[in-house]
């Protein structure tokens, strides 16, 4: 069942494009990273999902439409918006208590269950808590809930690494099963690499990439060429090249170039050096370079 | 197989479920309104304690100062058989109309501070981006923020009006008996009822119904406003004012505002500007309250300002 299906959705900030005619489609059990440089429009995308924002174009979240049923729509679905959104003057029992008195799916043993976890006493007010406290009682509120759909804009901008770590932890052991889907943004993009079932990449309004990590794993290569191999491999159409402690980096992408056969092809690329699947964030790096680069090149023709 | 149906759980008070079909379409799971309402109102009680911490601050100072006062109290009660109606009224009404009239002061005082900080505060905290997570819908918020200066604070401003004036005579009688006086005398001069009834006529029709669009206006201004929305709530109504009287030599718009503070008087308002009853509530003064059209065109210019402010909440972030 597909939980999000938007076409040519656009949004513009005055003459600022935002969101450019987006296209996209995420089924139900998924969990995407949303990938983009900063003012990518990630977040206006994710604002239009969970209905903070108006939109051109066609957007249906778990068949509503978010910006006109925002109300109903929250009945299933959850965001984490921003760290440290959470009023600080509200002591945990009263946030605990409002939840449970305003949504139909909050499970108050279950959000109990996880804060006995933490250090986080019940009297406590939000303003007294730390940072990565604020996120635990944040996460712990909101994978009580039984949501069909989790939204999250950077959750964990800001935490040190262990609650990072403690942080997807949870979410992957606690909260995900195949009937939920979740939508996640941040820059600390190879923290969520395990993490991902599919992964988007959004640059200027667009999405110019959009796979699922099983799909990068067969098709995308990442070569540390033998110093030796470097002109051989070039040869092959790598679709980006770094170096790295004296020696080339090259990510091929076994699906275009003039790589046809795909066993062939890995095998040929593997004779040149030590082969593995590229990180996230060199795959973006890359594709991000190429995406704009081809754009330059449009311009000047 | 559907861990969904499983966890799917309520909050006790709504017998409301979620079943999950095969095909993952659930139905969906529903909090009544009135609970909704409930939540939002007591969540702006929890977050705004001043709501009824100011009044009640008032009130104890207020009987700090009565209880001081009271140390004459047993010899001026004495000499007030000699005294006739009127001086004797004085002498034993006013302290108590004296109580309303300030816990009301702190009512307006919370009131105003309360409206221009509800939509703001939300925004400049990024709080909305939690309470817009949840599903209350911004009419709901937006309701039961506007209940709170024009129900909710008339009800608090009474309960702690009565008990504040229950308590000073108390003090009286104690005091009056200390001193060897009956307190018959007291009790007998104050028309407890009526004074406690019209009250909360006052309150609920005069500063809370009649007020309405002073609130809502201020609520309107703190959904829109990016900074000070004191000022963007004030200053607009002073230069149109003042620009009316520059290119028209006429005050039309600020007699306007005036009577709407002022004109309650005539649509039924019993008490003159010092508290003190002028005539007593009845039915015709309800009544010609009921028919002023000042009452009903303020009702509707406050739902025409809380329909604008449901739908400029719905756009805004934080800010």
């Amino acid at each position: 069942m597909t939980c999000i299906e938007a076409r040519g959705l656009r949004k513009a900030y005055g003459t600022n494009i935002a969101l450019d005619g987006v296209n996209l489609r995420v089924e139900e059990g998924r969990i995407l990273g949303l990938i983009g440089p900063n003012g990518a429009g990630k977040t206006t995308a994710l604002n239009a999902i969970i209905g903070l924002t108006p939109y051109e174009g066609q957007l249906k979240v778990l068949g509503r439409n978010p910006w006109t049923e925002r109300d109903q729509l929250m009945r299933d679905v959850c965001f984490i918006s921003d760290v440290a959104v959470l009023p600080r003057w509200i002591r945990v029992a009263q946030a605990l208590d409002y939840v449970a008195g305003v949504h139909p799916r909050f499970d108050r043993a279950k959000a109990e269950g996880f804060l006995a976890k933490t250090t986080i006493g019940r009297d406590r007010k939000v303003r007294e808590l730390s940072k990565g406290m604020v996120a635990q009682l944040h996460l712990a509120l909101v994978m009580a809930i039984d949501a069909r759909l989790l939204v999250l804009d950077e959750p964990t901008l800001g935490l040190d690494i262990l609650y990072r770590k403690q942080f997807y932890d949870s979410l992957l052991n606690d909260y995900f099963d195949r009937n939920r889907t979740i939508v996640v943004t941040t820059h600390q993009v190879e923290e969520i690499q395990n993490v991902l079932t599919d992964v988007m990449f959004i640059d200027r309004g667009r999405i110019v990439f959009d796979c699922s990590m099983d799909e990068l794993e067969s098709r995308f290569l990442e070569v540390t060429v033998h110093p030796g191999q470097t002109n051989a491999a070039r040869a092959l159409k790598p679709m980006n090249e770094r170096q790295a402690l004296g020696r080339s980096i090259m990510i091929f992408d076994l699906k275009t170039n003039n790589l046809k056969s795909n066993e062939g092809d890995r095998q040929q690329v593997a004779a040149l050096g030590d082969v593995r699947t590229p990180g996230i964030a060199d795959l973006f790096v890359a594709v991000i370079g190429n995406h704009a680069q081809a754009q330059v090149q449009g311009a000047a023709h | 197989m559907n861990t969904i149906n499983t966890q799917s759980n309520v909050a006790p008070e709504s017998h409301s479920d979620s079943q999950v079909t095969a095909s993952g379409v659930s139905a969906p799971a529903v909090i009544s309104s009135t609970q909704l309402m409930y939540w939002s109102v007591r969540r702006e009680l929890l977050e705004n304690r001043s709501i009824y911490i100011a009044p009640l601050a008032v009130a104890a100072v207020f009987l700090v100062g009565f209880m001081v006062s009271l140390v004459h109290f047993p010899q001026k009660m004495r000499g007030a058989f000699a005294l006739d109606a009127m001086q004797r009224h004085e002498l034993v009404e006013q302290p108590y109309h004296f109580a309303s009239l300030l816990i009301m002061g702190a009512y307006l005082f919370v009131a105003v501070f309360y409206c221009l900080d509800a939509l703001y505060g939300e925004r400049r905290d990024r709080s909305i981006l939690f309470w817009k997570s949840l599903p209350v819908s911004d009419l709901m918020t937006v309701l039961s923020k506007a209940s709170i200066p024009i129900l909710v604070l008339p009800i608090v401003t009474f309960a702690i009006t009565l008990a504040t004036q229950w308590i000073m005579l108390f003090m009286s009688s104690v005091v009056l008996m200390g001193g060897g006086v009956s307190p018959a005398t007291l009790w007998s001069q104050l028309p407890w009822f009526q004074m406690s009834l019209m009250l909360f006529y006052h309150l609920l029709a005069i500063h809370g119904l009649y007020y309405a669009p002073i609130y809502c206006w201020m609520l309107l201004v703190s959904s829109w406003a990016r900074r000070a929305p004191f000022l963007w709530a004030s200053l607009p109504l002073l230069v149109i004012s003042i620009v009316e009287k520059v290119t028209l030599n006429t005050w039309h718009f600020a007699n306007l505002l005036n009577s709407l503070v002022s004109d309650a008087a005539g649509a039924g308002d019993i008490t003159a500007p010092g508290g003190v009853m002028m005539h007593p509530l009845t039915l015709q003064t309800v009544g010609r309250y009921l028919a002023s059209p000042g009452l009903w065109i303020g009702l509707a210019i406050s739902a025409a300002f809380l329909a604008a402010a449901v739908r400029i909440r719905r756009n805004q972030g934080p800010i």
